[in-house]
């Protein structure tokens, strides 16, 4: 087995500090807690935020990044949505976008239907898979230090990214954003391309 | 008769079209059909070719090129519609355009029954998940089809499909 270290990290403090130095940065949230984490650390016209569409969240990211190769894109997602979408690391490994962060929060747990484990509980092991599929740099984050030296990487470093960050399972309040699917995507839309653009 | 290939270039026609469309991302999972227009697109500098482990990649990914300005398009065979059934709530729910180009199986001289459950409910799963679905059976008619699904999909922030018969695609002759 592999080590397995105590989990510290709580996943609100971490998402806060990694959205902190976001500048321009494009986000796409997955489903569940990790949107709700995204909402917590400062609502943003530059968020996409997922309320369904589970697995998806990180081939919308690829498409995203592909459209917009100057601008950095972060996926940030929960370890059972990753889960569910596997294959497109193996996608996005073979297309190499530079500006693409994959962040998982990993709670080894499917957090929102009743606590059950996933499968990062017990074998899978998320950032093996990416390395094993292409990813340019990828981690296990399980302490502060580490996720601190990392966050520049998600921004400046040339990708693709992948990291699982190992959080509690801990309760936080939910806090939730706009789930107007046609809201999202048109304030997403107005703020990245123009008015003009957006509604052509 | 039989296996006999369409006798116009209606691959040509599509890409052609998708060309014109400023389609810039193109997702596919292999298919015989589609092998000529993958080729179109690959050889294509604006266009970025992006092979695909399962069809629900490729829609999922489309919505994330649209959110950034970029058009795309689907490519598949229907034997993939089910796997993008889920990722289709988005597509309805956020309005995302969405286009894609499915070449028929299980339809017209099947050899294959494991073809025959998906390609027969190919239409009516498509459409139960919001999607506009347009059917071409006639090669001449291919292109005609594919740029109003375009307009269709681009203009009025819909899924729409095309469904291109397998009698326009041809199919495999397994007794040669």
């Amino acid at each position: 087995m592999p080590r397995r270290p105590t989990i510290v990290l709580e996943r609100r403090k971490v998402v806060t500090a990694i959205l902190r130095p976001r500048g321009d940065a494009l986000v796409v949230t997955g489903l569940g807690s990790p949107t709700y984490d995204a909402a917590a650390a400062g609502d943003h016209v530059n968020n996409f935020y997922l309320w369904g569409a589970m697995g998806g969240a990180a081939m919308i990211g690829l498409g995203l990044a592909l459209a917009q190769p100057k601008r950095r894109v972060l996926v940030i997602t929960g370890d059972g949505e990753m889960l569910m979408g596997l294959g497109s690391l193996a996608t996005i490994g073979v297309q190499q976008p530079p500006n693409l962060s994959i962040i998982v929060l990993d709670n080894e747990h499917y957090g929102e239907t009743g606590m059950q484990e996933t499968h990062t509980r017990r074998a899978a092991d998320l950032a093996g898979v990416a390395r094993a599929t292409g990813f340019r740099h990828s981690a296990t984050i399980d302490n502060p230090q580490q996720l601190k030296t990392w966050i520049p990487k998600f921004y400046r470093t040339a990708g693709p990214i992948f990291a699982a960050v190992k959080v509690t399972t801990n309760r936080v309040p939910t806090i939730l954003p706009s789930r107007d699917g046609t809201h999202i995507r048109s304030r997403f839309r107005e703020a990245l391309l123009g008015p003009q653009r957006a509604f052509e | 008769m039989g296996a006999k290939p369409s006798p116009t270039r209606w691959p040509d026609d599509i890409y052609r079209i998708l060309s014109a469309a400023d389609v810039r991302q193109v997702s596919y999972v292999p298919d015989a059909g589609h092998a000529r227009l993958i080729n179109l697109c690959a050889a294509d500098r604006k266009m970025r070719t992006v092979v695909l482990t399962t069809e629900e990649e490729g829609v999922a990914m489309l919505a994330g090129a649209w959110l950034g300005g970029e058009r795309g398009v689907l490519l598949m065979q229907s034997s993939g519609i089910g796997n993008c059934i889920n990722m289709l709530g988005m597509i309805q729910e956020c309005r995302f355009p969405l286009l894609a180009l499915i070449t028929m199986r299980g339809e017209w001289g099947e050899f294959n029954p494991w073809q025959i459950p998906m390609g027969q409910s190919a239409a009516r799963a498509l459409e139960n998940a919001g999607v506009i679905v347009h059917h071409v059976d006639d090669a001449t008619r291919v292109g005609e089809t594919v740029f109003a699904a375009s307009q269709l999909a681009f203009n009025s922030y819909r899924a729409v499909a095309v469904l291109i018969g397998q009698r326009v695609v041809g199919f495999k002759q397994w007794n040669k």
